[in-house]
């Protein structure tokens, strides 16, 4: 008993140990194993997550469930007993990153506020892509430097910056930092300094 | 972190300075304790490991360390160096480790000194060092000229007991505030360090980076590590908490100026080829048993990087197109970027899960700069202080002419790919859940804004386009690419084989191999994505074979799956551990067995040639005395850019006189108070509910801390006659918060040798977006606390002084 880890107490109120009777926990795990259906993870999907907060890199348990409308519920966030970095405990930001993941607090479609408007205007993805896009080519185009005063060939762009990061999957912020460097972009910025 | 989370259980002796981690890591915080309470750790006999913290406030990590020091903020270098002092003058260096595993023997050219708080080849005009003045002498073959019985007047180790014999106990209390018992006692403790048995980790966070000094800050540590032997070993280092879920991954991968991808330095302008760019970038071997690993390999890294980059466009006869990488004019980092603005040289801004305003430093004047920009886009989940500026405290939206751009995008749930916490573990996490509302995944939103770029030249023409034209997008559909595709083009692969690389060694210069991110190589190998791999303490027989905590098949760890960083110098010159009972790595007679080496696997140490043990350092080293900082090569301390005090080493040299100064240089208005105006020490700081700003979206967490604050020593507290739940203006040069004051004796007064003076302490979190700021809209209005916060930063880094600066407070009416 004193040596029942959470790793073996989860596997031993599994499905497969329905049957065990009076246990070595000293409860009736039958009875346990009949509330459990009710636990709203029963029949749950499992994925594995990191917290998404300081960069201990707790490992999460994270538990969907398709609905009949196919659509994907988030059911409960847990800390992870396997990983050696967390062994399943959370902090109260790890422990509430429910309410992180699903929010209707989000920003659900793109928003433009004009120069000297006073509210945002609900607008498209096109709408907004094309016009970026033309204003990265105006801007690049307007700042370009191939060849600096000394004569050196410097092929950069000074009149933008790309900031941010901190929060992408890795391979996200690489791909970032290629498409900004492909631009010629010399101003780029991450959370590390800041 | 040279080490990693688990790895703290495995210390004698802890030193946390400019960190909080019961409060801002406290899941890490678990192996700290797991030390305390293990009876065989800790100094002398053992008996539990010592955590010794030296912070500016009391918190919950000083309530369970076994010596708590208030240490004003910003004079950690006079408590290292006061440290190393101690070290050196009572012998209790680690002697044959400090002889044959760092620079203590190498001789310093002559020319080099320090006076009156400057050292050699300063030039005032322009505020910087000649730094090559402070080289090593070479022999003909240009290695550096050493003297093993560290005997010769020049050679590092004589200079540096010279340097710090001024930082004797009654210096080190009149800069830091520590009474001399109390650093008599942690010195003594620490002084038992060097013994081979004995092992101590120092853990340090943001409140060592963020100064003026930051880099050296952090140096000074590492050298009093270097001098007790305690780098590379289980249970040492130098360990930085990382405040963010991936900062490391995104470091890594170079979302930052001055560096490509696997720490490669962004080319100079004059740079003209990649002979001329490795020739000035890499590190130069400067001991005929110096690896040089880096420097002999950089062209391998650059090349496999540009052929990832460029593809069929890379090509021998044009350099591999070393010249689409662009070359900065200068600084290009976070001020550099508002300073540009400031200017009106910046046009357009893109600020990806980061808020400008809330993170200042200063942002009144940051939002000056988001106000004269013609275009700023924010991709992130929620409205934050950014995106939201041309609306915020002082701003007229009728006279903001920049176009604000508001992307939804998906958060860390909604899709898979790696973070990389502190300790270099790459963990893999799946997509839990698909986006909400229409939010789409950062980079397939840069993926298709670059495409639309590209289109335009195409169709348009423009300034040079050759890089956009040739960037490589080899990916199924080059607007969706999956993360698991981009993880393969970090890993790398041979193009003559088609098959991945399992290790960098493999890396090539010709061109026949590919490598994102030549640090990352090995993580995903033919046999599959290693960050997957889940053996952990479920079975800790099985998975941690070495008994250390190292759990090599969970996730998998940079470089090689590395779990302690230049573990060669965790074994004696005939590889023995130094400590049998925490070995590292060890020789067992034809290979290095234990984590995986950080050195040649079947290199045996009586090997004539054997390599030195920091293969990545072109003295094979480590480093007591380094030409690489701008700002000395021996960590100094200089006072904070706003300080109560002279700086009582040399007061005509206060502050550093290498830090860059924005507005001076770009003749603005001076924004920097004086002791007269504001007499108060002020520091900022995170709470455990909240992570920066994104919290004030999560309402659970804004119900455990709902409202700004202010914390206040009792007797500053009575001189102000304020009490718990006042409201109070606090005010700098640059501008003013109205929080409530909570009034505490975790803080309290400093005798900096007869001078008294208080500390507060701000919490960073609040703003005027969030849950909180909807419930106190015109509260919040005046929550901003960088908007206290100086616009200068370490000299090296540029990372801003946000934990040291002056202000007032009073009460309000």
């Amino acid at each position: 008993m004193a040596t029942l880890t959470r790793r073996d107490f989860l596997k031993l109120t599994g499905v497969s140990v329905g049957t065990l009777a009076l246990s070595e926990l000293g409860f009736d795990l039958a009875r346990a194993a009949e509330v459990r259906q009710t636990l709203r993870i029963a029949g749950a999907t499992q994925s594995h997550s990191i917290c998404p907060y300081c960069a201990v890199g707790c490992s999460l348990i994270a538990y969907t469930r398709k609905e009949p409308d196919g659509s994907v519920k988030l059911l409960q966030i847990e800390g992870d007993p396997d990983s050696p970095v967390n062994e399943g405990r959370l902090c109260p930001k790890g422990a509430t990153a429910m309410q992180l993941a699903t929010s209707n607090r989000r920003v659900e479609q793109p928003l433009y506020r004009a120069p000297g408007a006073s509210s945002w205007q609900k607008v498209s993805w096109d709408f907004v892509l094309d016009k970026l896009a033309r204003n990265i080519k105006a801007t690049r185009d307007r700042t370009f430097v191939t060849t600096d005063a000394a004569g050196h060939v410097v092929n950069r762009c000074e009149g933008m910056a790309f900031a941010g990061g901190a929060a992408f999957s890795s391979e996200e912020g690489y791909f970032a930092v290629k498409v900004m460097r492909g631009l010629g972009v010399v101003f780029i910025e991450q959370q590390a300094r800041v | 972190m040279t080490n990693h989370w688990r790895d703290i259980k495995n210390s004698d002796l802890i030193l946390i300075n400019g960190a909080n981690p019961a409060e801002a890591h406290p899941v890490g915080f678990q192996w700290f304790m797991r030390a305390k309470l293990d009876p065989q750790r800790g100094p002398g006999n053992g008996g539990g490991a010592k955590i010794i913290h030296a912070d500016p406030r009391f918190s919950r990590t000083s309530a369970v360390a076994d010596i708590y020091l208030r240490i004003r903020t910003g004079t950690d270098v006079a408590y290292f160096g006061g440290l190393i002092n101690y070290v050196l003058q009572h012998n209790l260096h680690h002697a044959e480790y400090v002889t044959h595993y760092t620079n203590a023997s190498f001789i310093v050219k002559e020319g080099y000194g320090f006076t009156d708080g400057l050292f050699a080849a300063y030039d005032p005009e322009h505020r910087a060092y000649d730094t090559k003045a402070w080289g090593y002498e070479l022999d003909e073959q240009g290695f550096a000229k050493r003297d093993m019985t560290l005997q010769h007047p020049r050679c590092v180790f004589q200079l540096m007991k010279q340097h710090y014999a001024r930082y004797t106990p009654e210096m080190v209390s009149r800069i830091t505030g520590i009474p001399q018992d109390d650093f008599l006692k942690v010195a003594q403790l620490v002084g038992q360090m060097g013994r081979p048995d004995k092992v101590m980790t120092i853990v340090y966070a943001v409140g060592l980076t963020h100064h003026t000094t930051g880099g050296q800050l952090i140096r000074s540590g590492a050298v009093l590590q270097l001098l007790l032997g305690n780098i590379g070993r289980p249970g040492g280092g130098m360990n930085a908490e990382r405040g963010h879920a991936n900062i490391q991954g995104n470091t890594d991968h170079a979302i930052s100026w001055e560096i490509l991808p696997g720490y490669l330095a962004i080319p100079s302008p004059g740079e003209r080829t990649l002979d001329d760019y490795v020739r000035e970038k890499a590190p130069k071997k400067l001991d005929p048993n110096a690896w040089n690993f880096f420097g002999t390999n950089y062209r391998k890294f650059m090349v496999s990087l540009l052929k990832a980059w460029y593809g069929d466009a890379a090509t021998k006869e044009n350099d591999f197109a070393f010249n689409y990488i662009p070359k900065p004019a200068g600084n290009s980092s976070w001020m550099s970027i508002y300073d540009q603005a400031l200017k009106g040289k910046m046009e357009g801004v893109i600020l990806s899960g980061m808020t400008a305003t809330s993170i200042g430093p200063d942002s009144n004047q940051v939002l000056q700069a988001l106000a004269n920009l013609k275009w700023l886009v924010v991709m992130d989940a929620f409205p934050t202080t950014s995106s939201e500026f041309w609306h915020g405290p002082g701003m007229d939206p009728a006279k903001i002419q920049t176009e604000v751009f508001l992307l939804p995008c998906t958060h860390w749930i909604e899709k898979d790919g790696t973070f990389v916490n502190s300790g270099r573990w790459v963990q893999w996490k799946d997509q839990v859940i698909p986006p909400q509302g229409e939010a789409r995944h950062d980079h397939w939103i840069l993926a298709d804004l670059f495409h639309r770029v590209k289109q335009l030249y195409e169709r348009e023409g423009g300034a040079f386009p050759d890089p956009v034209m040739h960037l490589t997008m080899n990916y199924k559909d080059p607007l969706r690419p999956e993360l698991d595709e981009i993880a393969q083009e970090i890993n790398g692969k041979n193009l003559v084989t088609g098959k991945r690389l399992a290790t960098f060694a493999a890396l090539k210069d010709d061109g026949t191999t590919i490598a994102g991110d030549w640090i990352y190589t090995g993580h995903y190998p033919e046999s599959g994505n290693l960050t997957k791999r889940r053996e952990g303490v479920q079975d800790p027989q099985k998975n941690d074979p070495t008994g250390m905590g190292f759990y090599p098949n969970w996730a998998w760890s940079w470089p090689l799956n590395r779990r302690v960083m230049y573990n060669r110098a965790s074994a004696d010159l005939q590889g023995r551990p130094w400590d049998p009972k925490r070995p590292g790595i060890q020789w067992n007679g034809h290979r290095w067995v234990g984590d995986v080496p950080d050195y040649p696997p079947t290199m045996s140490p009586s090997d004539p040639k054997a390599w030195l043990p920091f293969i990545m350092t072109g003295e094979g080293t480590g480093r007591l005395f380094s030409s690489t900082m701008i700002d000395g090569p021996f960590p100094e301390h200089y006072e904070p850019v706003e300080s109560p005090i002279e700086n009582p080493l040399h007061p005509r040299v206060s502050s550093s006189p290498v830090a860059f100064l924005y507005d001076k240089a770009a003749g603005r208005p001076n924004r920097f108070g004086t002791a007269e105006e504001f007499p108060i020490i002020a520091t900022t700081y995170r709470l455990t509910e909240h992570e920066h700003y994104i919290t004030q979206q999560v309402p659970h967490l804004v119900q455990l801390q709902p409202e700004a604050f202010v914390e206040l020593p009792e007797g500053l507290a009575r001189e102000k006659g304020i009490k718990t739940g006042d409201m109070v203006r606090v005010r700098s040069k640059r501008g003013e918060i109205r929080v409530r004051a909570i009034v505490t004796r975790r803080l309290g007064q400093l005798d900096l040798g007869g001078t008294k003076v208080y500390q507060i302490g701000i919490p960073i979190h609040w703003g005027f977006v969030g849950v909180s700021a909807e419930l106190f809209p015109e509260k919040s209005q005046h929550w901003l606390a960088n908007s206290l916060t100086p616009f200068v930063g370490d000299a090296n880094a540029r990372t801003p002084e946000f934990k040291a600066f002056l202000v007032n407070v009073e009460k309000m009416a």
